[in-house]
């Protein structure tokens, strides 16, 4: 049984100027144990996707099911089993950490929860912030209370919807060591975000979504394996000729280019040398993540 | 059954950790009405025999605030969470419609009948009302709080910002409550008027309330449970099919 099963979901938002497709036919599953990531551009249909998955949207047709219950019409199931962070920073302005967090407890049916409640926030870092309000906390610190929220029912399924969006580089390394652990202990991990290398670190898997269809799933070496292996990375200052522009990825002053081979490699340098182009910190590497996603979201846009 | 407990739990909890806004101020306001409009009605107006004007007056403000303050408390709760966001936290939980029914309309006639007991504490020295059914007091003050406990759960599903929440209660529930012989004996108004006031559902909640304190009202108690139970049961059905459908909750 798969920890998560989406099969032929579509999406269909009505308004008065159209129907919008969010999300068209998606299907895949996510294995018990995986740690999986969900990829793609600011409105491909990722957040849609969780929420159908969540009950906090429903789809126009197909079926979700977590852990072998339909999230409709066994909702209740589901959700047990579910754990999501949202993307949103939200809070109730009412009560202290503990509070919220023995709350959401309760709302699963936990009225014995402390022990655990207090070893998330131990582990999350949030300890010495137990008694204060949730107003009173940083944007980092009510990141980490929604993480804990998310985990009190000790979900077998936690999704994270760009959870490391906008947050310090101390608390990403604290919770990706936690959620890493956590997948470890055999949880399965659900998560999107839009920084490709920590995707490329952590998930053993991954779709890509476009325009609310899945253009990828695969293993993450296999997507890493099956394009241009090679990447020409320099800086400069001057701008390329117009032919090596248009397949160059630019970053600022540095510039990336596809090579497949050494001698691919050797045509691009007589191309800059001829150009005139004045090039350093000059390296081969092999492609990452985002080149592959790059590649792919162009490639699907025919 | 224990998630149901904890969100009727987290409701009384929000109300009541910002109480002087939320019990002590309606009560305040209760005590104005009475000391302003028992001065200068009390030799104008008609109501029942042998009732004095003040004496009439407190249990129609007691059941108004507990009316007003039940609405109050769903909707403000609810239209708050959708704004904010938080609601998430609800909505992700296994919950079933039953369980936000029962917790919020339950917070609702708590803070009702908390509100109530303070308007009927700080009123009933200027001018003891009596008790003489008690067990009406009672029927018709969770009766009309579930009720408008419910109101409010609609209202605050339906309205997705704060000023058309506001619409609804003063153009609604104020006219509705101020509108129902809380100041007065519908049977002095003129006929025409007194007709309307039978259509009001908030009439007969203020006539049964009032029915338990003097053992007299305008029309039978029973035909005032009748009524008031059968739009409980109405608006009951309404939001529960609200609840179940997640009409403007999950999309």
């Amino acid at each position: 049984m798969p920890a998560v099963s989406f099969q032929s979901v579509s999406k269909t938002y009505s308004s008065p100027r159209g129907s919008l497709r969010a999300l068209d036919a998606v299907s895949f599953d996510i294995q018990q144990g995986e740690f999986f990531g969900l990829l793609g551009p600011n409105g491909a249909g990722k957040t849609t996707l969780i929420s159908i998955l969540a009950g906090l949207a429903r789809a126009s047709s197909g079926q979700v099911r977590v852990m072998g219950h339909d999230v409709v019409a066994d909702y209740a199931a589901a959700r047990m089993a579910l754990g999501i962070v949202p993307q949103e920073l939200v809070f109730d302005p009412f009560f202290s950490v503990r509070e919220t967090l023995r709350i959401q407890s309760g709302y699963f049916g936990l009225h014995h929860n402390d022990a655990w409640i207090s070893q998330l926030l131990e582990e999350l870092g949030l300890a010495d912030k137990a008694g204060a309000n949730m107003r009173q906390l940083s944007g980092g610190m009510k990141r980490r209370v929604l993480v804990a929220q998310a985990l009190v029912h000790r979900p077998p399924v936690i999704v994270l919807d760009e959870p490391t969006a906008g947050v310090d580089v101390e608390l990403r390394q604290t919770l990706w060591q936690f959620i890493a652990r956590l997948n470890r202990e055999g949880h399965t991990v659900l998560l999107t975000t839009h920084y490709l290398e920590e995707a490329e670190a952590l998930c053993s898997r991954i779709a890509m979504l476009k325009q609310g269809r899945v253009v990828a799933l695969d293993r993450t070496a296999n997507l890493l394996a099956g394009t241009a292996s090679t990447m020409l990375r320099f800086k400069t200052d001057q701008s390329l000729p117009p032919a090596l522009a248009a397949q160059a990825r630019t970053t600022g002053r540095i510039v990336q280019l596809k090579a497949h081979d050494a001698t691919e490699v050797e045509t691009l340098l007589a191309a800059l040398r001829a150009a005139g182009i004045k090039v350093e910190d000059l390296e081969i590497g092999r492609a990452d993540l985002e080149d592959v996603f790059l590649e792919i979201m162009q490639g699907a846009a025919a | 059954m224990n998630g149901v407990r904890t969100l009727l739990y987290k409701e009384v909890l929000r109300f009541w950790k910002v109480g002087f806004q939320t019990v002590a101020a309606p009560v305040l306001t209760a005590v104005m009405y009475l000391l302003i409009f028992g001065h200068v009605l009390s030799d104008k107006v008609q109501v029942f025999d042998n009732v004095g004007y003040t004496r009439f007056l407190i249990p129609g403000l007691v059941m108004m605030s507990v009316l007003q303050n039940a609405f109050a408390n769903s909707s403000s709760s609810l239209v708050q969470s959708k704004i904010t966001g938080n609601l998430v936290f609800l909505l992700v939980t296994p919950l079933s419609h039953w369980a936000w029914f029962t917790a919020y309309v339950g917070a609702s006639v708590v803070r009702g009948l908390s509100v109530g007991l303070g308007v009927f504490a700080a009123t009933a020295w200027f001018s003891p009302p009596g008790l003489a059914q008690p067990l009406w007091i009672v029927v018709f003050a969770v009766l009309g709080a579930g009720m408008l406990g419910a109101l409010g759960l609609i209202a605050g599903l339906w309205a997705d910002k704060f000023d058309q929440m506001a619409a609804f209660q003063n153009f609604i529930i104020m006219p509705m409550t101020f509108l129902s012989g809380v100041f007065y004996s519908v049977h002095s108004l003129p006929e025409f008027w007194n007709r309307i006031s039978h259509l009001n559902p908030f009439f007969y909640m203020i006539d049964g309330f009032r029915r338990g304190f003097f053992g007299v009202s305008d029309v039978s108690p029973w035909l005032s449970l009748a009524v008031v139970g059968s739009c409980f049961l109405a608006v009951s059905a309404v939001a529960l099919h609200l609840l179940k459908t997640g009409y403007k909750l999950r999309h």
